[in-house]
């Protein structure tokens, strides 16, 4: 960065050539950075997982002492720190992007990165002097150094900043603009960090009421069972925050990245809004075989997760649509003729697109979690981490890594370090990852439990080898991937060659049918919030009235 | 608001397949008999070693081919380990945790559910065949989850 406001000029739509302060983009940078250092050291602690399981034992080398303390830090650093900062960061930006002006207070762009790095040093610290090995769920009455918990809530902390900024950064911009639809863009990222905020009440309870005073022993004991309601009640909109970012690339740049156009407006909003609304009220679908909860509490839960499901079905025909029109252009012809068409040689895209394939495979065993009775059948067996490393693990990290293909040059004004490499990379994680679900999956399916040292584990069924060389052998590609992600990325950020940071900035999506015909009930962000507000209470009231009186007999026990 | 035929299309196809999932799920309920755990009692972690029934963790039979087999599930073990019962019977798992939450997963069956420290979780399964079952540990319950386990052996 070389210090004066970088100004840009866009070649799609109408966006009008803008200046952002660099003392906004600088933090915005280093909060990126701090999300790539997660994915460097959560990724090395994938490849010990990975490996762990066909005999190759690499923790003793790492300095790591156990495999459920480099689980702990596999968890946490790539579900919390590596997806919050790239999406504190990319959303901060996209913010600006959207209304064209700079945000509204460089103050907290810089206190988001800030509470951000502290949040990492205090559980980082925990973690690696193993006094925290209670992996990312960190379920009571398992104890883990109140620094940990502490560290998780100055994580949570960097991201209501942000939500924070952008409704600042809102209200400046209608002030300027009465009456205008708020663009989509800044809409995206607004009703993501909306419906987060609203969701992370349920863990702010469980740490602040519960967990935080219980480990600093001014609490005696804990209730178990109700924390883990209250940590779902975070714990499934989280995938939804760690999604919509990508969602937000998909829809807002990908379409232009790729000479496309994207179809309406107005489904987008709504696909928006009914994450803000349904995101929330279906968190018990992680819990269907908890005994604490009745019956009912499931089945609406589950119904409400199948209602959840369709803005992402809307999101598959859209943006599939846009990249189709994209693909046309280039003189793809027939069914599916469009496809070699796309621009497949820019890693930014592919990557991208490479996500999107991934994405729907996870999305048809996300179905199968979520069913209710099918879910006895996987339920913490590795099928769940077959499943998640095929979405937040690869269409959310392989799109964040596609992105930052243009991001990074952008933020540093240097050029991209070997777009060759970067294209390997993406199918390289691509595939190893589709590898690795098969080993999971099978696996799974074959009733191996998940969050388990395998490779140490004293009982075995017959099928499970076949399955923990799928999973060492993808685990390994992806691994791969993972390096030369990081070779681009160091390249790029130490390259002498300069770009001109307008360059490489992908242009943004127009859309066919334009926000006016939308409807304008799409933008009352204020109703929104109520309604989303009451749905939560629907869902949890009964739920939690009928928990009550809360059954606090759990002291806290250390077992690593 | 302008939506195009083809998206109309599409968003009618997608409430109808997950309608049709729903429907799927509920007959697997109501035909099938298929059933989440919900809940049963709650108990003192801290004491539960002396409260019934888990004072005496086992297999009883509580009418001809009906048993509860009783578990109380520990940082490693379970206790007890192993469970026999005869062919064609008809077994209720009473179970809980007298520390951190474990897991149940009964192999080869339908049977999964989380010990969660105060909760008692039953489930129920009949064994037609004769042979061997595991049930593991799959929630992280310390260093030694992954020696954590045990065998229904039908016979
Ligand atoms: C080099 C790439 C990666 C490899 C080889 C890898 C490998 C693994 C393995 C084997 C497990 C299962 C451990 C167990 O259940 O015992 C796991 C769990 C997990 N992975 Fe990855 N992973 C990788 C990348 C990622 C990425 C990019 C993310 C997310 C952005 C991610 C998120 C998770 C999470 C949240 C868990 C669950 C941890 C838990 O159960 O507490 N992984 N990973
Ligand atoms: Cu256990
Ligand atoms: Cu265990």
């Amino acid at each position: 960065m070389t210090g004066e406001a970088i100004s840009l000029q866009r070649t799609a739509g109408a966006e009008a050539a803008t200046a952002y302060p660099a003392e906004q983009l600088r933090p915005i940078r280093w909060q990126l950075i701090l999300g790539f250092v997660g994915l460097l050291i959560g990724g090395y602690l994938g490849l010990l997982q990975a490996l762990e399981r066909v005999g190759v034992d690499l923790y003793r080398a790492s300095q790591i002492k156990t495999y459920y303390q480099g689980l702990t830090l596999h968890g946490v650093l790539l579900a919390f720190v590596f997806t919050f900062a790239f999406t504190n960061a990319f959303t901060q930006y996209m913010t600006m992007r959207g209304f064209g002006r700079p945000l509204a207070s460089t103050a907290l762009v810089q206190a988001s990165f800030l509470t951000a790095l502290l949040g990492v040093v205090l559980a980082g610290y925990a973690m690696l002097t193993n006094q925290a090995s209670v992996l990312f769920t960190f379920y009571a009455p398992m104890k883990a150094h109140p620094l940990f918990y502490l560290g998780a809530v100055f994580l949570v902390i960097s991201t209501w900043i942000v939500l924070a900024n952008q409704l600042l950064t809102y209200r400046a911009w209608r002030r300027e603009h009465p009456g205008e639809r708020i663009p989509l863009p800044s809409y995206m990222g607004l009703m993501n960090y909306l419906m987060w905020t609203i969701a992370t009440v349920g863990v702010a309870v469980e740490v602040l009421a519960f967990l935080l005073p219980w480990s600093l022993g001014w609490l005696d004991t804990t209730d178990p069972q109700l924390n883990r309601i209250l940590f779902w009640l975070t714990g499934h909109p989280i995938v939804y925050f760690w999604l919509l970012p990508a969602y937000t690339s998909w829809y807002a740049l990908v379409p232009a990245q790729v000479g496309g156009k994207l179809f309406s407006d107005g489904l987008t909003r709504l696909t928006f809004l009914l994450f803000l609304l349904f995101s929330i009220p279906v968190g018990v679908h992680h819990q269907f075989t908890d005994p604490g909860i009745p019956t009912a509490m499931k089945v609406i839960h589950m119904v409400l997760t199948f209602v959840v499901f369709v803005p992402s079905m809307i999101t598959a025909f859209s943006v599939v649509a846009a990249l189709e029109t994209g693909g046309r252009k280039a003189g793809g012809r027939g069914l599916l003729g469009w496809i070699p068409r796309l621009p497949w040689g820019n890693p930014s895209v592919a990557a991208q697109l490479l996500a999107m394939l991934a994405f729907t495979l996870g999305g048809a065993t996300g179905i199968i979690n979520a069913s209710f009775t099918m879910n006895l059948i996987v339920h913490n067996t590795a099928f769940v981490p077959g499943h998640f490393h095929l979405t937040v693990g690869t269409a959310v990290a392989l799109s964040f890594m596609g992105i930052a293909y243009w991001f990074v040059p952008y933020l540093t004004g240097r050029q991209l370090f070997s777009r060759r490499l970067a294209l390997v990379q993406a199918w390289c994680w691509a595939i190893g990852a589709l590898i690795f679900a098969r080993g999971q999956i099978g696996g799974g399916l074959e009733s191996m439990p998940r969050r388990t040292a395998i490779g140490a584990a004293t009982y075995a069924l017959p099928g499970w080898d076949v399955s923990n060389w799928f999973t060492a052998v993808g685990g390994a590609l992806m691994a791969i991937g993972g390096v030369l992600f990081f070779i681009v990325l160091f390249g790029t950020l130490f390259n002498a060659k300069r770009v001109e940071p307008a360059a490489v900035e992908p242009p943004l999506s127009e859309v066919i049918h334009g926000p006016k015909e939308s409807w304008q009930i799409f933008d009352r962000i204020g109703l929104w919030v109520i309604v989303a507000i009451a749905l939560t209470l629907l869902a949890y009231g009964p739920l939690l009235l009928g928990y009550l009186p809360a059954n606090m007999t759990s002291p806290a026990i250390k077992v690593w | 608001m302008k939506v195009e035929f083809y998206e109309k299309v599409f968003l009618v196809l997608t409430v109808v397949v997950l309608a049709a999932g729903l429907i799927t799920i509920g007959a697997s309920v109501l035909v099938a008999g298929v059933h989440v755990p919900s809940p049963a009692a709650r108990v003192d972690p801290r004491t539960v070693a002396q409260t019934p029934p888990f004072d005496q963790p086992g297999l009883r039979e509580i009418a001809p081919g009906k048993y509860e087999a009783v578990i109380l599930a520990r940082a490693w073990f379970y206790d007890p380990k192993e469970i026999r019962v005869p062919v064609g019977s008809t077994v209720t798992f009473k179970m809980t945790s007298a520390d951190v939450v474990h897991g149940f997963e009964l192999e080869g069956t339908t049977l999964n559910g989380m010990l969660i420290p105060g909760q008692v979780l039953t489930m129920t399964t009949t064994f037609e065949e004769p042979g061997e079952h595991l049930f593991i540990c799959h929630e992280y319950c310390g260093v030694g989850h992954h020696t954590m386990f045990g065998r229904v052996v039908v016979e």
